[in-house]
């Protein structure tokens, strides 16, 4: 797997008075890859992502995106190749529609209009949005309005999706909608993906884990290797999925459960095949 | 907020007037305010009434929803006929009521300009009820276009009246879920005194500016992650294209132009 984007020694802070955002911090994320990156609130998350894209730059260190470095004059090629989704779906909808607002980044980046046509379809389409094309911002819910957020960033073809929190503000049946989203836009097409979150349900599915804690990076591993430091997560701030929290007290009354279980399922896996592996 | 709630008056139709380029629309108005005030024989008035009544019901919006969108107007309309009526003293006294005289100068001359004013507000309120605001934004851009040689910001003057207009609903929103808040709070924004009213709004109207310019900065902030960077080498999903409608409507204007002209005393 080859490296997409590399973070090398990166310091950051927003200004010369206040104390480092981030602090050396190094870690790459490959081609296809689906990283996510998670923290308590002010463990500099965020800034990671604006870093990635230019929308900051780093006071000390570098930051390569497909093997060029992020500075002033290569901010609106890498804007090309990375995408990002945000927080609020309100304040990132610029068009007057749905339609209008797939094509904004298109425009920016000057594709002609025959182009246009062809991939607001295809984007809208794979979000399961097609049939919202004249849909005005305030007729539409708040996940629906993330899954055009997302498609207009998949107009623009770019080879990485950054979701910075972007199910932070939705209900619970709109966080699985976009959760379910990103999955399917994932399989179905080459990009990596970093999601961005504190909430630990949603990092299960990722490929690789990023824990980062006051301006550091804090552990790195897949989601299984996360959830097994528990206690270190609680005490960083951050809050266990059920089965994770179930899984710790059932081994603390004295089960032997081996493998760190995922979901229900796994922790089901694993308590019915308990007694043969005694 | 209901879902229907529309920006300006709009009524959505397939109408020719509908179909038709918003800056031959915008282009055919000018004129015609400006031709309005030529019109001077029941000839020329009438050619007038003839073309802006004829667009008027080619719309096919109904004709109590034109009226009532009048309705502000039709009090300026009435008020300009008496005025007239009592100021104008020209021509032969038509009837006098106790010791004042009614002149027929009078009459013609407030029925005429009731009818200019008619006219106008007719043919004005049609481009509003048959195009979107987003047309008109864009007719307005490309109509502007000359004045980029002399540096005016018509791209970026263009986009903030479409960002306007994606934002009025959502501030909208926002107002009532922060008055209703309010509201729960105590703050009383319907009895009172209207000194106390006015005091009320001042706990609504600051955490909306608040909010807005969160917005702002946030929306500044998802359009560079996308890429804008101005006007330039900017490619467009929209496009306006002036068709053989546009072409015979101008004809159509064109033959009403020269009609005034020969039907003028």
């Amino acid at each position: 797997m080859s490296q997409f984007i590399e973070f090398r020694d990166v310091s950051f802070r927003y200004r010369e008075d206040q104390p480092w955002v981030l602090e050396n911090v190094s870690f790459t994320v490959h081609t296809d890859e689906w990283l996510a990156i998670i923290g308590h609130n002010g463990s500099g998350k965020s800034t990671i992502a604006k870093l990635m894209n230019g929308l900051l730059l780093p006071q000390q260190g570098e930051i390569l995106v497909d093997g060029i470095v992020v500075n002033e004059e290569t901010i609106w090629d890498i804007r090309k190749k990375v995408g990002m989704v945000f927080q609020n779906p309100d304040n990132q909808f610029v068009g007057t529609t749905v339609r209008d607002d797939v094509a904004f980044g298109m425009e920016n980046h000057g594709l002609p209009r025959e182009l246009m046509l062809k991939r607001v379809q295809s984007s809208l389409a794979a979000v399961g949005m097609s049939n919202y094309q004249s849909h005005e911002p305030h007729r539409l819910s708040g996940g629906q309005k993330q899954r055009v957020a997302i498609a207009s960033v998949l107009a623009v073809a770019p080879e990485l999706i950054i979701l910075d929190e972007a199910t932070a503000m939705l209900d619970p049946k709109g966080r699985l909608e976009i959760m379910e989203t990103i999955r399917q836009v994932q399989e179905n097409q080459d990009l990596s993906l970093i999601t961005i979150t504190h909430d630990l349900r949603e990092v299960i599915k990722a490929d690789r884990v990023l824990v980062m804690n006051q301006g550091r990076r804090w552990l790195e591993g897949d989601p299984r290797e996360v959830f097994a430091e528990k206690d270190a997560l609680m005490n960083i701030g951050l809050d266990t999925p059920f089965v994770t929290k179930l899984a710790a007290e059932l081994s603390a009354a004295g089960l032997n459960i081996q493998r760190e279980p995922l979901n229900h399922q796994e922790l089901l896996e694993e308590l019915w095949t308990l007694h043969s592996k005694m | 907020m209901s879902s229907s709630m529309i920006i300006g008056q709009y009524v959505p139709g397939n109408s020719v007037i509908h179909r038709l380029d918003p800056r031959t629309k915008i282009t055919i108005i000018f004129f015609f305010v400006l031709i309005v005030f030529f019109a001077n024989s029941v000839m020329s008035y009438g050619l007038l009434t003839l073309f802006a009544v004829g667009s008027a019901v080619s719309t096919k919006i109904p004709a109590n929803y034109l009226i009532k969108g009048l309705l502000p107007v039709w009090f300026l309309i009435v008020f300009t006929f008496i005025l007239h009526l009592f100021v104008t003293k020209e021509g032969e006294v038509l009837f006098s009521i106790f010791t004042f005289d009614f002149y027929t100068g009078g009459f013609i001359q407030g029925l005429a300009i009731s009818l200019r004013f008619f006219l106008l507000i007719l043919v004005t309120s049609l481009l509003t009820l048959t195009t979107t605001p987003i047309e008109i934004t864009d007719a307005i851009e490309s109509m502007l276009g000359p004045l980029k040689k002399i540096r005016f910001p018509v791209h970026e003057l263009a986009l903030m009246m479409s960002i306007s207009l994606r934002f009025i609903p959502t501030l909208m929103q926002e107002t009532e879920k922060i008055s209703k808040a309010q509201a729960s709070r105590g703050v009383d924004f319907r009895t009172g005194p209207v000194k106390d009213r006015i005091k009320a709004v001042v706990p609504l109207l600051v955490p909306l500016f608040v909010s807005a310019f969160k917005r702002a900065e946030e929306l500044a902030m998802a359009m560079e992650a996308r890429g804008y960077q101005g006007g330039e080498g900017r490619t467009k999903l929209r496009e306006l294209s002036i068709g053989r409608l546009d072409i015979y409507i101008y004809i159509l204007f064109v033959l009403v132009i020269i009609g005034l002209f020969m039907t003028r005393s």
